[in-house]
């Protein structure tokens, strides 16, 4: 969900665009991160940990503790806090690790 | 590789105001930022600022940034790094920078240290549920990103970030159910807790979390009163039902590249956690490498824009610039700090500054 109406901010944001998110098509605006479209679009889970495959959102939202992981575009461990949405981007949860050659 | 006087790393408030006041002495400056714009932390502080009228006082936290970014975009000596990450500091002294997936480096003469700090977690039974969030956090993805971070939210912690957050989410119209906070009294400043308590929420105080509850997702806090030896009582708990739970108990100083530089760190719990040793004038104990704001010890914006003055300055003056007004401008930034410290909201400060500069000797 997004914030309509707020008393002292205006929200100005960037054109439409469309997502993949595991599979999902997805909208979302271009330049938010990508996990502020996709909590927006009501996903909490982002990735699992390394050895309990627990799930995962994000922490801290400005790139400083990596909870956000996510494989995005066939990279894995990118913060998607901070990671600006795209038009026709790929994203996918993270399982453990990440692997660059799957 | 870049060249420069001074580099700057982090545009927060601390780190604008070192590179505003390095470039009015006539120093050249870098500014190198990760995020794709400048201000730091008060990209999301829409509360109004306390403080003197040279520190912006009555002016919100958001504009206070545009006003310094703008100041910083308009000045010639100072060239902006955005979206450009600090990676390393090396022996040489250069300064490893990566923006784009381009590597580079920095040759300088001076060095600023404004990289501010990160939010502390907090330990109790599957504390690491999506839903239990940094309030910081949720300041960010609903005051920059404008999303709504949940229905219900309950807050741990009533220390500043914790009763602003809280009074910005009832602005959004988000429901907060409670403040929970273990220390028997309430640290934010009591303006803003007032002001929270009458809009109806609870500051529970001696209160603590046992446990979160929920599958996928947070669904249930457990919350119970604790007695002075920090030990839950039986027979308080209450299950607080909410799918946010923002976690709110300080903040730790983001120190790596100073570790790196080989600056002399101490831990001192006052200012957050390990802090570089330095003088009154920010100087750490390796020459020519300065901090200020957060990462120099965990306070607050106005003081954060003071310390970067105090540095920006200091920096200056070490390579020759400014020689003329350099006391008079240091001292009259320095006499702002001491006001901004007085009273009893600067206790944890003093006693913790006390201490680093102790450490400082000892060093020696
Ligand atoms: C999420 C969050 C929310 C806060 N909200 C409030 C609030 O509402 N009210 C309040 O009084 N205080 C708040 N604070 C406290 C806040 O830290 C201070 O008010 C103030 O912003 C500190 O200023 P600073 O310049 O030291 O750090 P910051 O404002 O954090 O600025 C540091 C900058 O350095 C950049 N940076 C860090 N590392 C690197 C690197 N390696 N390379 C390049 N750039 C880097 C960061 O992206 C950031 O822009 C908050 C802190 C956090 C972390
Ligand atoms: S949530 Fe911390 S890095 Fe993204």
């Amino acid at each position: 969900m997004r914030i309509e109406n707020h008393p002292i901010l205006t929200f100005e944001k960037g054109p439409k665009v469309k997502f993949i998110f595991d599979g999902k098509e997805m909208e979302g605006f271009e330049g938010e991160p990508v996990a502020a479209a996709l909590h927006a679009a009501g996903v909490r889970v982002l990735s699992h940990s390394q050895i309990h495959n627990r799930p995962r959102g994000f922490w801290c939202a400005i790139g400083n503790c990596s909870s956000c992981n996510m494989r995005i575009d066939g990279v894995p461990n990118v913060r998607s806090c901070v990671e600006p949405l795209k038009e026709g981007m790929t994203v996918e949860t993270q399982k453990g690790k990440g692997d660059l050659n799957a | 590789m870049l060249k420069t006087d001074v580099l700057v790393i982090g545009a927060g408030p601390a780190g604008l105001k070192a590179a505003l006041s390095a470039a009015g002495q006539g120093a050249e400056v870098i500014l190198v930022e990760r995020d794709p714009f400048l201000g730091g932390q008060l990209v999301k502080q829409t509360h109004m600022f306390f403080g003197s009228k040279e520190q912006y006082a009555s002016e919100r936290g958001i504009n206070i940034g545009k006003i310094l970014a703008r100041d910083v975009d308009e000045n010639e000596k100072i060239r902006i790094l955005k979206d450009t990450t600090a990676l390393g500091y090396y022996e040489d002294k250069r300064v490893a920078i990566e923006s784009q997936g381009k590597f580079e480096t920095v040759d300088n003469k001076a060095l600023i240290v404004t990289t501010g700090a990160q939010e502390n977690t907090l330990v109790f039974p599957n504390c690491d549920l999506p839903g239990i969030y940094g309030a910081g956090a949720v300041q960010t993805l609903m005051n920059v990103h404008g999303v709504v971070p949940g229905n219900k939210v309950a807050m741990v912690g009533a220390g500043n970030i914790g009763v602003i957050v809280s009074y910005q989410l009832l602005q959004a119209g988000i429901d907060v159910v409670a403040i929970i906070e273990a220390l028997p009294k309430i640290g934010a400043y009591l303006v803003h807790a007032s002001k929270v308590r009458r809009m109806g929420v609870p500051i529970l105080t001696s209160h603590t979390v046992i446990e979160a509850q929920g599958t996928e997702r947070l669904e249930r806090v457990v919350i119970a009163k604790i007695d002075d030896k920090w030990q839950p009582v039986p027979g308080t708990e209450q299950t607080l039902e909410v799918d946010v739970l923002c976690v709110s108990v300080g903040l730790t100083p983001l120190t790596e590249l100073l570790f790196m530089a080989g600056c002399r760190m101490a831990h001192i719990g006052e200012l957050g956690g390990h802090v570089a040793l330095r003088d009154k004038n920010m100087e750490t104990s390796v020459s020519n490498i300065f901090v200020a704001g957060d990462v120099s010890g965990i306070e607050e914006a106005s003081a954060a824009m003071v310390e970067g003055q105090v540095a920006g300055l200091t920096a200056a003056r070490n390579l020759g610039y400014g020689l003329e007004d350099y006391e008079e401008k240091v001292t009259a930034a320095q006499r702002e700090l001491d006001n901004l410290r007085r009273g009893p909201v600067g206790g944890k400060i003093r006693a913790g500054l006390e201490k680093l500069y102790k450490e400082g000797e000892v060093a020696v």
